[in-house]
Formats: structure tokens, sequence, C-alpha cells
């Protein structure tokens, strides 16, 4: 399927979204005004953007640690995401939720995970509610390389097969989990060896390349949408700062030469020079978006940082109905 | 009825009731359940609404969450309480934190149903009470019965009630009413008031005790199967035991509790879970908080021992009539 203009633009936009967002958080928690964890997506902005490109509004994603990007792609508020960073009142969760656990539930996003392939067979839980009420939504798990490993992730995708459920099972490989590369805690080099076990399709897709990861994602979604059951789509990509923060601040476990040789293939900046080399946008138009989006997140920030932290009698609020 | 019968029926009143309730787990839909409480379920509901799940406690729980939280209203069996703890993950930090950490927009009205206890010589992993495991977790709510009247009002109160609830069935009360003495006939549920089952809906609230039996003597605090063994122990001792059936252990009804040790003066905490860190030590404290100068004598507890459970020794192991008409013996000071 051929993407317009439009959509192709629309996906530039989002990256940057999800690119200038993160960097933002990542130097606003440095300055200590933001506490606690920070997962930044930046470097993989391509699979949350290509995926979510492929969705409808009313279909569900569950995300992970590293979170930030889905609910931006999905079409998240800057303004309440930034201040559920910094555990103000004003954000998606009352401050309750914080960077790990943010979430929208009008735009289908469960949530961000601090659980390692929690998100999982929730996610096969959303598609059986899609199924059984006969709706045609389909619900996606994004999870990372190092989930695969872990129980939860096995018995999602078993049920979401047995059960013959609508859900894209969609692996963003970044090579590390935390700071222990995967080959260390693998001994198969591609995740897409493990959909056959469980007799689903699995595609592996560049996942530096957004219209690559929407083409198989769409494909993918449509299976779902056909009824025609669960499928994984493996994204090979690359996160450009540390597990958590920006800086690593332990010992060095990633090459210079690695990092490097992934940021040559930067998704925005491969993007846009096709962009320009098609037609489809000028370096002016692309710029003014950068611009524009550069705008938009200090405001979040002004937002964020005007807004009040919860009150004091808020945090016994809402354990139980 | 027997309690299996009724946990039975509370099944299909809340799935008539509701479409979206939905009934799952291993070997739950075509079997009916091992211990047969969903049988006739698949074939009056439909394999849609009433299926077998693979064995995979956490796909089981987690597919869970993911329908509560998009507007389904799951009520999955765990086959084995002792099965729940790959699904622990699960509970604790997804269906237990939805509510709190979306501030509301997302919640996990599901009920997690799971046979307990021991008395049928399942050993170490098909024996074990672990309600203190999920009492301790803020945002559960947990539930263990102890008779089939409760049991169906309970169940339909849990599965129509908008947080997760854990619901613990003692598997040795599942037929009768048992007294704790595993040396003599067993003794069906068809003798029993409590098994005098209404047709149709009804609920019994959560965080509501009930007086199993009234008495001015000592105050037991019981659940499940414990509830019958007190008062066979209160019978055999001639002790008026005021014994109280919690029925929820969170929310507890501590107003229950603390107005009959405020009138015996005494208090006795008996369950058959493991004793150490138990929710009796919850019970034990919640009492001398709220009512220590009533207490005319130190709170007891017996529990089960601080051990695996035995499967030799399962009859040692379990706190039947002798150890609990002891314990009340030892409360009054004679």
């Amino acid at each position: 399927m051929e993407l317009t203009d439009e959509q192709l633009l629309a996906m530039h936009r989002s990256m940057i979204r999800i690119r200038l967002f993160e960097e933002t958080a990542g130097k606003v928690m440095e300055t200590g005004k933001m506490p606690g964890f920070l997962h930044l997506y930046v470097g993989q902005e391509a699979v949350a953007v290509g995926v979510c490109e492929a969705l409808r509004v009313d279909d569900y994603i569950t995300s992970t640690h590293r979170g930030h990007g889905h609910l931006v792609a999905k079409g998240g508020d800057l303004r309440r995401m930034m201040a559920e960073l910094m555990g103000k009142a004003t954000g998606y969760c009352g401050g309750k939720g914080g960077s790990m656990h943010i979430n929208d539930l009008s735009l289908g996003m469960l949530g961000a995970n601090g659980i390692v392939g929690a998100g999982a067979p929730i996610a096969v839980g959303a598609g059986f509610r899609n199924k059984y009420l006969g709706t045609d939504q389909v619900s996606v798990a994004f999870f990372g390389d190092a989930s695969t490993n872990i129980g939860a992730f096995h018995e999602a995708a078993n049920m979401a097969c047995a059960l013959h459920l609508p859900v894209v099972f969609v692996c963003e490989h970044n090579m590390y989990g935390e700071y222990t590369p995967t080959n260390k805690a693998m001994v198969i080099a591609d995740i897409v060896d493990r959909a056959a076990g469980y007799g689903m399709p699995g595609v592996i897709v560049d996942g530096m390349d957004v219209v690559a990861v929407h083409e198989a994602a769409t494909e993918a979604v449509a299976r779902a949408r056909r009824g025609e059951g669960p499928s994984l789509v493996e994204c090979k990509t690359y996160r450009y700062f540390n597990h958590h923060g920006i800086q690593n601040l332990g010992l060095k476990y990633r090459p210079d030469d690695e990092v490097l040789a992934w940021k040559e293939r930067d998704p925005i900046f491969t993007f846009e020079a096709k962009l320009i080399d098609t037609g489809v946008a000028s370096r002016e138009l692309l710029d003014a978006t950068w611009a524009e989006i550069h705008a938009a997140i200090d405001e979040a920030l002004q937002f964020a940082d005007d807004s009040p932290f919860p009150a004091e009698d808020q945090m016994l609020a809402g354990v139980y109905s | 009825m027997t309690m299996i019968e009724a946990i039975r029926d509370a099944h299909a009143v809340a799935m008539e009731r509701d479409e979206r309730v939905v009934v799952f787990g291993e070997d739950v839909g075509y079997f009916g359940g091992v211990f047969r409480c969903t049988q006739g379920l698949q074939q009056r509901f439909g394999s849609h609404r009433c299926f077998d799940s693979p064995i995979s406690e956490a796909g089981i729980v987690g597919t869970a969450i993911g329908m509560a939280a998009y507007g389904l209203r799951p009520c999955v069996e765990i086959q084995f309480a002792d099965y729940v703890y790959p699904a622990y993950d699960q509970i604790v930090s997804e269906a237990a934190r939805l509510r709190h950490r979306s501030a509301g927009d997302f919640t996990a009205p599901l009920t997690i149903r799971m046979p307990t206890g021991g008395g049928i010589f399942g050993g170490q992993t098909h024996s074990q009470s672990p309600e203190a495991l999920f009492t301790h977790v803020a945002g559960l709510k947990t539930v263990v019965v102890s008779n089939p009247y409760d049991a169906k009002g309970l169940l339909l109160a849990a599965i129509e009630d908008d947080d997760p609830v854990i619901f613990l069935e003692p598997k040795r009360v599942y037929n009768g009413p048992f007294d704790g003495h595993h040396d003599r006939p067993i003794v069906p549920w068809s003798k029993h008031p409590l098994s005098e089952v209404p047709e149709g809906h009804y609920t019994i609230p959560l965080g509501e005790a009930r007086i199993h039996r009234p008495g001015g003597d000592l105050t037991v605090l019981a659940y499940g199967t414990l509830v019958h063994v007190a008062q066979t122990a209160a019978e055999e001792t001639g002790i008026d035991a005021e014994i109280i059936d919690l029925r929820t252990l969170l929310p507890l009804d501590v107003d229950t509790i603390v107005e009959s040790v405020v009138k015996t003066g005494r208090c006795l905490v008996v369950h058959e879970a493991t004793l150490t860190s138990g929710f009796g030590a919850e019970l034990s404290a919640t009492v001398q908080e709220r009512a220590f100068h009533h207490l005319e004598a130190p709170i007891v507890r017996v529990c089960g021992w601080d051990t695996p459970y035995p499967h030799a020794h399962e009859w040692s192991y379990f706190p039947g009539p002798a150890r609990v008409g002891q314990a009340m013996l030892e409360v009054m000071g004679r």
C-alpha cells in the first residue's frame, strides 16, 4: 500500500515529537527536577510510529518501561505526559503513575509497565475482549527482546495463539536487556524464531526504517482484523541513550563504534533525506516542523513546571473503588 | 446444595445477568473444573463464555486483567491455590495497582477463584492456604468462604465488585461442613442449615463478618474450614464460644470483631495457614490495638505449623478440634 504524502509527514512529525520529548525529559532529569526513573526511547522512534500509524485510535496497545514513545505515537498529550513524569497533579495519572505507568484510556493505551514482560498477557486479554464483543479492534503488545525470556511473554504468546485472538506482538529488539547484550542472554539471534513455536507467523523488519515498520505492521494488523490470529513483528533497533537516563554512569557496556554505526542509520534523519529526495517535502518544511514541535515541548514543560503536586490526601485515594 | 453446587449456581446467575461475565481456567470449560465448580456452564452459555485455557497461570490472570481493564468481568479459576505463584506478579503488580497508578482510568474488576487448604492429602503443593500473600497487597480484596449459602452470595458480590477479588474456597468444605475429625464418616451439607441456598440472585456484601455461633465466654476469629472446627471444639469443651466467620479478610469487619471481644474479654484466633506472618498476626494486632483494655487474657493463635504442608503428617499439621479446644481452655484460664 502506497503511503500518501500526508501520512509520511505525519510519521515524520510523530517521530520528532518523541525525539524532542525524550531529549527534553532527559535534560530535565539531569537538573534534578524530574525524580525517579526515565527510560528514554530515542533511536527507536520508527518502531512506535510505524506501528501506531497502522492502528486506529480505538485499537489497544500495551507498552513497556520504555513507553513514552508508544504514548506519543498513539497521539498522547505532551503536556499531560510531561506533567506525569514530574509527578504533577495535571499528569495523565494525577502524578501517581510516573514515567513507567503513563497511560491514556481514550487512546487505548493501557499503560507503560514497570515489569518486563507484564504487558503482553494484558494485550492478549484486550484482544479477547475485542473478539468476544465482535468488534474489529486489534491489540498490540510492545515488548523488548529481553522480555521474550520471561514466562509471562511465553504464556501470552501461547494463549493468544491457542485462543486465536486479534493480537500483534511487536518486539523492539534493541540488542541489550538493560546492560546485558542480548547475545549473552539467549543463543538465538532473531526473536522471530520463537514465533513458530507458538504457531504464528513472524517477520523481521528494519526498526530504523519507519516505512518498513509501517508496512509490516499494517500487514500484521490487517491479518488480526480479518480474524486470522496473532503474529509477531521483530523490529531491529537501537536505543541511543543509557538504559536509564541519558548518560551511562557505570561501566561501559556498548562499544562506541557500535553506537555510532546505529546513529548513522538514524530513523529520523534517513527518513528526512528520503522525503527530500522524493520531493515529498523541502528542507524548510521539515525544519519548520522541528521548530513547531520544539515550541510545543517547551510549552509542555512550562505547563508541567507550573502545575501543582497532588495534594497529600491523594496518597490513599484510588486504592479501591 | 453443596458448596460446589452453590458456586456453580453463582456462576450461572452471574453469566445469565451480565453478558460481560466470562469464565475460564484449566479444564474449566469442557470438563467443568477438577472440583466440578463450573460443570455445565459451557453447555449452557457456549464455549465463547466458558472455556479451557492452557496450563498457564500468569497467562490466565494477565489475560483476565486485559479483559477486565477493557470492560469485561472475567471470573477465572486457578485449579489449586498452590498454582497461583506464577501469576503473583500479574496479581500484585497489575491487578491490584492499575486503579491507583492510573488515577482511576483503568481498573481490574476480576475474580480469581482458588481451591485452598488441606485435608485431602494433597502434599505440599496441593494443600496450601496462601491468603496472607494477598491480604498484604493493597488494592486486592480477599474472601474465604465456609459454606454454600455464603459462597454463592459472596461469589456474586465478588464478580460484581469493581475491584479485583481473590476468592478462596477451602476444598475440604466443598462437600460438607468438615469438623476436623478426619477419622469419622463425612457429614454431607444436606443436613446443614447453611446448605439452604436460595434460587436466583442475592449477594453478601464484601467486608461483613458473620456470627456463626453466638456465645459469651470467648471470641473465636475464624474463616473457611476452621469455622466448623471451632464449632466442634466449642461443643466438645462446653465453652460458650462466640465464633465469628470473617468471610472477607480484606476489607476486614473490624467493628464486629471488636464488639465481640469487648463483650467476651477473650480472643482466640484460628487458621489453617502457617503461623508466622499469617493473617492471624494481623487479627491479633488489631484486637490488641482496639480492645486491649477489655482483654482478660492474652490472645492465642492456633494455626498450621511453620513447615511446608507435610504429606505424612497431614492431621498433625491441621489445627483440629483437639488443638483448638485445648487453646480455648487456655484462653479461659482452665
